[in-house]
């Protein structure tokens, strides 16, 4: 069988338990596919073929032996920020190359535990900040749909890889977007769950109290299956919640009846493209007719989401990383004379320019006579534009809006001016802010065929609902099945 | 200064905030973050418009409660594993330049 790299989660683990092929054959035409496309994609910042081909042996073992869960021998790439015990984890920082993971993540393992392979490690903007994986340290990532453009970040490899046939499924990470976005860029599924959902123990902090790990996928069932494997409190993560994870396979059907659907006059404003604007009204069109009511809400405070995100999310980053000093892990600068000047030297060389100006923004709005005005106030807001979500479930099942204002953009188009960048988060940042659930599938193309992705966002720890809106959807739409062209063989070179 | 008068201020002093944060900058750099982040502050400055008064600051999404365990002893990470990954060690200890001369 030669189409194994093109399977989802579910379709392949419907052939490795009928005996139509063998994890370890999945995992060759994997890597074999992967050889073939990532010179031009450039997904992967690392993959250890004889790990996964060992993997993959293991769980046929399993199978022999009637052992096994639910993932048994099914592929997942991992985003570069999450803890595999054993293989590099640089966060695409020059800050901690050369660094090896001596413990997994909670995701990881609970992974691990279902019978996952866990196959490469995927490129990423450094420590997850940024909305274009070009501020990698490593490289930029192509986004397989046209090589000229931004794949979106920050999980921006793994939305490739999986976009590109060069990978099922990948875990990313999302703080701001950076799940939903690169999916929306890519024509993937992308799921950011509750906040607390799922462990964030092993996950490389940015900003604590907004990151959520999150599969992306090809549909939206092979999301709902990863979900449940990693939903599980974790007594190492305190805000890891223990709020039962119902049966997400169960919820998924054909119909809406019943259903509400919000729509947020906020998230229809100026500055949207008309293409995204008309995909996504498409896609609420179409949730009406099967069978779902759809009705007009508002989120006043969403406007300012961008500005409270900002404050919060770089107040936290400039204290996570105040731990990379040059002592303990990865990179440390020479000729320093005393540890101040070794941790300042090492800093400079060590992090890229995002993730200084962010430290430094964080350090301002904590700093003092800039505290109150500046991060107490941002937390204020943040309280407000939780009520704006809490008020609109009260009559809602779900919220839709567009994931991003626009489709991809062109590869350096917007990387010389951050404000920019950021700007392009107005829709995706407010599921963190809330700490609410948010899933994101492609509901259409633009003219230039690039995807578009609508964004279904839940109540929190009801993913169940936002799953059940994107399963019915793709159940009547096609948009997931399309793949992104061959470029290599239709003989478009990247530059 | 009051915290409505701080608000308004929005220069931010490149060079000061990052030697609070540890971090060395060429003057170059110094310089473009110096005009990338004035636009920046400049827009979250937007936030000195909305009404908070009464609201009371949310730190986050979930309650967060301590969360306790046995008092059981167990293995911490490996010893090796972990000053393996340190730039400089001595098998026992993660090295660093002289604190006290």
């Amino acid at each position: 069988m030669s189409d194994l790299a093109d399977q989802t989660l579910y379709s392949l683990r419907g052939l490795l338990e009928t005996g139509q092929c063998s994890a370890r054959e999945a995992a060759a035409d994997l890597i074999a596919r992967i050889r073939e496309r990532d010179g031009e994609i450039r997904a992967y910042v690392h993959l250890d073929e004889e790990s996964v081909l060992r993997q993959a042996a293991a769980a046929d073992a399993a199978r022999a032996r009637g052992e096994g869960g639910e993932l048994l021998g099914l592929p997942v790439a991992v985003k570069d920020v999450l803890n595999v015990k054993g293989d590099p984890c640089a966060c695409a920082s020059r800050m901690l190359k050369g660094y090896v993971a001596p413990y997994d993540a909670t995701a990881v393992s609970a992974l691990r535990a279902a019978g996952a392979v866990l196959a490469g490690r995927t490129n990423m903007d450094e420590f997850a900040m940024g909305s274009s994986t070009e501020n990698s340290a490593f490289f930029a990532t192509r986004n397989p749909w046209n090589l000229d453009c931004v794949p979106g970040g920050s999980s921006g490899g793994s939305a490739a890889a999986v976009a590109a046939g060069e990978a099922l499924a990948a875990l990313g990470s999302d703080t701001g977007g950076s799940v939903r976005q690169p999916a929306a860029f890519c024509g993937c599924v992308g799921l950011k769950p509750t906040y607390g959902r799922i462990s964030r123990y092993g996950l490389t902090a940015f900003a604590s109290s907004l990151d959520q790990i999150g599969p992306i996928t090809r549909d939206v069932r092979d999301a709902a299956m990863l979900l449940k494997a990693m939903a599980v409190p974790d007594p190492l993560d305190s805000t890891s919640v223990d709020v039962p994870a119902p049966d997400y396979m169960a919820a998924l059907g054909e119909r809406l009846d019943g259903l509400r659907l919000g729509l947020p006059r906020e998230f229809f404003s100026d500055g949207l493209d008309p293409e995204v604007n008309r995909c996504v009204l498409t896609a609420i069109e179409l949730c009406r007719k099967l069978g779902a009511s759809v009705v007009d809400v508002s989120l006043p405070m969403a406007p300012h989401a961008i500005a409270t995100y900002h404050i919060i999310a770089c107040a936290e980053a400039s204290s996570n990383l105040a731990r990379f000093d040059g002592v303990r892990y990865g990179f440390r600068a020479g000729g320093a004379n005393d540890p101040v000047e070794l941790c300042c030297r090492t800093r400079a060389a060590g992090f890229g320019p995002e993730v200084k100006r962010r430290i430094i923004l964080g350090a301002y709005v904590l700093s003092s006579g800039y505290y109150d005005a500046y991060y107490v106030r941002a937390l204020k807001v943040r309280t407000l534009i939780r009520r704006d979500f809490d008020r609109a479930f009260a009559s809602c099942d779900a919220l839709l809006s567009p994931v991003t204002p626009t489709a991809a953009y062109r590869l350096g188009e917007k990387i010389q001016d951050p404000l920019q960048m950021y700007l392009g988060d107005l829709y995706t940042i407010p599921a963190n802010l809330a700490g609410i659930c948010a899933l994101a599938v492609p509901c259409g193309m633009t003219g230039t065929a690039l995807p578009v992705g609508m964004q279904i966002m839940g109540p929190a720890f009801r993913e169940e609902i936002p799953l059940r809106v994107g399963h019915a959807y793709q159940q009547a739409t096609d948009w997931h099945l399309r793949r992104a062209p061959r470029h290599g063989k239709a003989g478009q070179a990247a530059p | 200064m009051n915290e409505e008068k701080r608000g308004d201020c929005s220069r931010i002093d490149v060079e000061y905030v990052a030697r609070l944060a540890r971090l060395d900058l060429e003057p170059r750099e110094a310089e473009l973050f110096q005009r990338q982040l004035t636009q920046i502050v400049e827009y979250i400055r937007a936030l000195q418009g909305v009404d908070v008064e009464g609201v009371e600051p949310m730190a986050h999404a979930v309650a967060v409660e301590n969360v306790f365990r046995g008092d059981v002893p167990r293995d911490g990470l490996d010893r090796d594993a972990v000053l393996a990954n340190a730039p400089e060690q001595d098998g026992e200890h993660f090295r660093v330049p002289l604190i006290v001369g």
